[in-house]
């Protein structure tokens, strides 16, 4: 084993981990706006990637070149989730509401599995193609820009949430919804606006993994365990705290499987979960 | 809370509501005779799932609806028991009678290693935690070459009908026998569960854990106290399917399906309450079984899409399940006379 696998291994972890920080992000905003996890985030992950698919096999359109018109798609389908789901259990318990998001999370699949077949499908010849060697350690291309496209997604996302007045009105909802409404601001509208945002964010990951990542209909339940994981030990609700956390669990997953065995790469992603909880409930950046 | 409790512990366990003693009386009676009239093994293979499932259902609600944290990965415990009880069979020969036990045992000590740090913290990290355990396990006992990796263990077969081996090949009959006998021991435990002290300290703590928390109930003990049991009534489903099936394989018996499906029947019949799973169960088996004769094999899930969007419309117009259809005063028994 030498330094360059090693660092082979960092740089690959690296880059995961931003593409499950801007995952993260999104369910983060959810949950900080309305208290809901959105347990179909893998599905939505995996219709953007589908969205990436169908729009490059049906109208040769590159993925590079479809990413706003799969971030539009998925933003609808927040808005949709939202008036058609969400709107309805915003008050129940949240063992129902639980319950709703995860029977939102079969029934997409499900769907999914019946219309495209559970077949693997991947992009063929997209315009982001082969490896950028530095010294001896080999960056993929594709893996490289989708990671950098997610950075600058991520912080727009918090340039977006922190400075604008969209945002900001985004932030004092999730702080008290009935405060922000005596003020003004119509809370329903922004739970629809943050569920379309939450999913743009998974958009644009699912966008840009369709370059080089296998799509088939399980694709999201791994990024989507992930992505809790990383809400979980970046705090519930804190949007940074997304970032650190993808980045943790993106080099734990590589390094570990690496340096133990390459298909327990969940137990170790598990192993931080548990640590984290037990010694910091609230997580890194946590609010609660 | 502390009236009803008086209430109900000062009057003897058997004066329920009469009408509905005679009807539940009638019904284990009419259960126990049905095999006499000759059904032919699928309506045989219907019952022994809609037991299993009415079980397995009613395990995920002493946790889910009583004690109110949500486990999504309810099938580990599934998978614990039905491994248990082939491996101890085929290694050292020993019965499926005992090792069910031991399945029990196993998942009522990961029940407490898993409850212990996650029960502490508010529902979503249960649930999340839960998620990966279901996963992880189906991925260990993938890899894992002791108990026959990812093709699974296949039980050896006795020459004929054996009760040691608790192994029927000739007919359905006694394992129809022994799922109800298991389905009746549960229901009548989780029932005396919920009657009993315990079981109104678990709503206690699902419904207002800072209330209960006054009230000198240690929240998280009761939590991890749900779970375990919990556990165990899961872990003799996944011996006595394994026992029924006779072969297993982490695909099958990790499968997070199960998990789904456990939620699923819950919520459909009435979270939180005793009859709740009965109910699911007697209509979504059914469903699934039919659903898998004449849609089946096509490769698309669609039962599952039904499973999905049951669970959405339920959520959102019936978040206490079909038994609420039913009046309460029929399910409880009469308070004033």
């Amino acid at each position: 084993m030498t330094s360059e696998i090693i660092i082979q291994a960092i740089v690959t972890g690296l880059m995961m981990g931003l593409i499950y920080a801007l995952i993260a992000a999104g369910l983060s905003l959810i949950f900080g706006l309305m208290e809901i996890v959105n347990f179909a985030h893998g599905e939505h992950l995996m219709l953007s990637m589908f969205s990436s698919f169908w729009l490059w096999s049906l109208f040769g359109l590159d993925p590079l070149f479809s990413i706003p018109i799969t971030i539009l798609l998925l933003a609808f389908c927040g808005i949709i989730t939202h008036y058609f789901l969400i709107r309805y259990i915003l008050k129940a318990k949240m063992l129902i509401q639980i319950c709703a998001t995860f029977g939102l999370s079969i029934f997409i699949r499900s769907i999914a599995q019946l219309l495209w077949t559970p077949d693997f499908r991947n992009v063929d010849k997209p315009l982001l193609e082969g490896r950028i060697e530095i010294g001896s350690v080999f960056i993929g291309q594709p893996q490289l820009y989708a990671s950098l496209v997610c950075l600058v997604a991520f912080f727009g996302l918090y340039w977006f949430v922190t400075k604008t007045e969209t945002g900001l009105a985004l932030q004092a909802t999730a702080q008290d919804r009935h405060a922000a409404e005596i003020l003004g601001i119509p809370s329903n509208k922004m739970f629809a606006i943050g569920w379309a945002i939450g999913l743009g964010c998974v958009g644009v990951a699912g966008g840009m993994m369709a370059n080089y990542f296998f799509i088939f209909t399980d694709v999201g339940i791994n990024f989507a365990l992930f992505a809790f994981v990383a809400v979980a030990l970046g705090g519930f609700g804190s949007i940074i705290g997304c970032l650190y956390a993808g980045i943790i669990i993106g080099l734990v997953e590589s390094l570990g499987g690496l340096l133990i065995d390459p298909s327990f790469k969940l137990l170790y992603v598990f192993a931080i979960y548990l640590l984290v909880v037990i010694y910091k409930p609230q997580g890194l950046f946590g609010r609660y | 809370m502390d009236s009803r409790l008086e209430f109900a512990k000062s009057e003897p366990i058997w004066n329920t509501n009469n009408r509905v003693f005679s009807i539940i009386a009638g019904l284990i009676i009419l259960l126990f005779a049905l095999p006499l009239f000759g059904m032919n093994s699928f309506y045989l293979h219907l019952f022994i799932m809609i037991f299993m499932h009415a079980v397995m259902a009613q395990s995920w609600n002493v946790i889910a609806g009583f004690s109110g944290q949500i486990s999504l990965g309810h099938g580990a415990f599934f998978g614990i028991g039905a491994y248990a009880t082939s491996f101890f069979y085929m290694e050292y020969g020993i019965t499926p009678w005992i090792s069910i036990f031991f399945g029990m045992f196993v998942s009522a000590i990961f029940a407490v290693l898993i409850g212990i740090p996650m029960l502490r913290l508010s529902g979503h990290y249960f649930a999340i935690a839960t998620l990966l355990i279901g996963i992880s396990f189906q991925v260990v006992f993938q890899r894992w070459d002791l108990v026959g990796a990812a093709s699974g263990l296949w039980v050896t077969m006795t020459p004929e009908d054996s009760w040691f081996a608790l192994q029927f090949h000739s007919s359905k009959v006694p394992y129809y026998y022994v799922f109800l006998v298991f389905f009746l021991i549960t229901f009548f435990l989780v029932w005396l569960l919920s009657r009993s002290k315990l079981g109104y300290r678990l709503r206690a703590v699902r419904d207002d854990p800072q209330a209960a928390l006054s009230l000198c109930i240690n929240v998280s003990n009761y939590k991890i106290i749900a779970y375990v049991i919990s556990a165990m009534i899961m872990a003799p489903m996944g011996s006595l399917f394994a026992q029924y099936i006779l072969i297993i394989d982490p695909d099958r018996v990790f499968n997070i399906e199960i998990s789904i499906i456990v939620l699923l029947i819950t919520v459909l019949g009435g979270i939180g309450n005793v009859w709740g799973p009965i109910i699911g169960a007697s209509i979504l088996v059914p469903i699934s079984e039919y659903s898998r004769i004449y849609l089946g094999g096509t490769g698309g899930a669609v039962d599952l899409i039904f499973y999905g969007l049951i669970l959405m419309i339920i959520c959102i117009f019936r978040p206490n399940g079909l038994i609420s259809f039913i009046p309460k005063d029929i399910l409880e028994r009469k308070k004033q006379r």
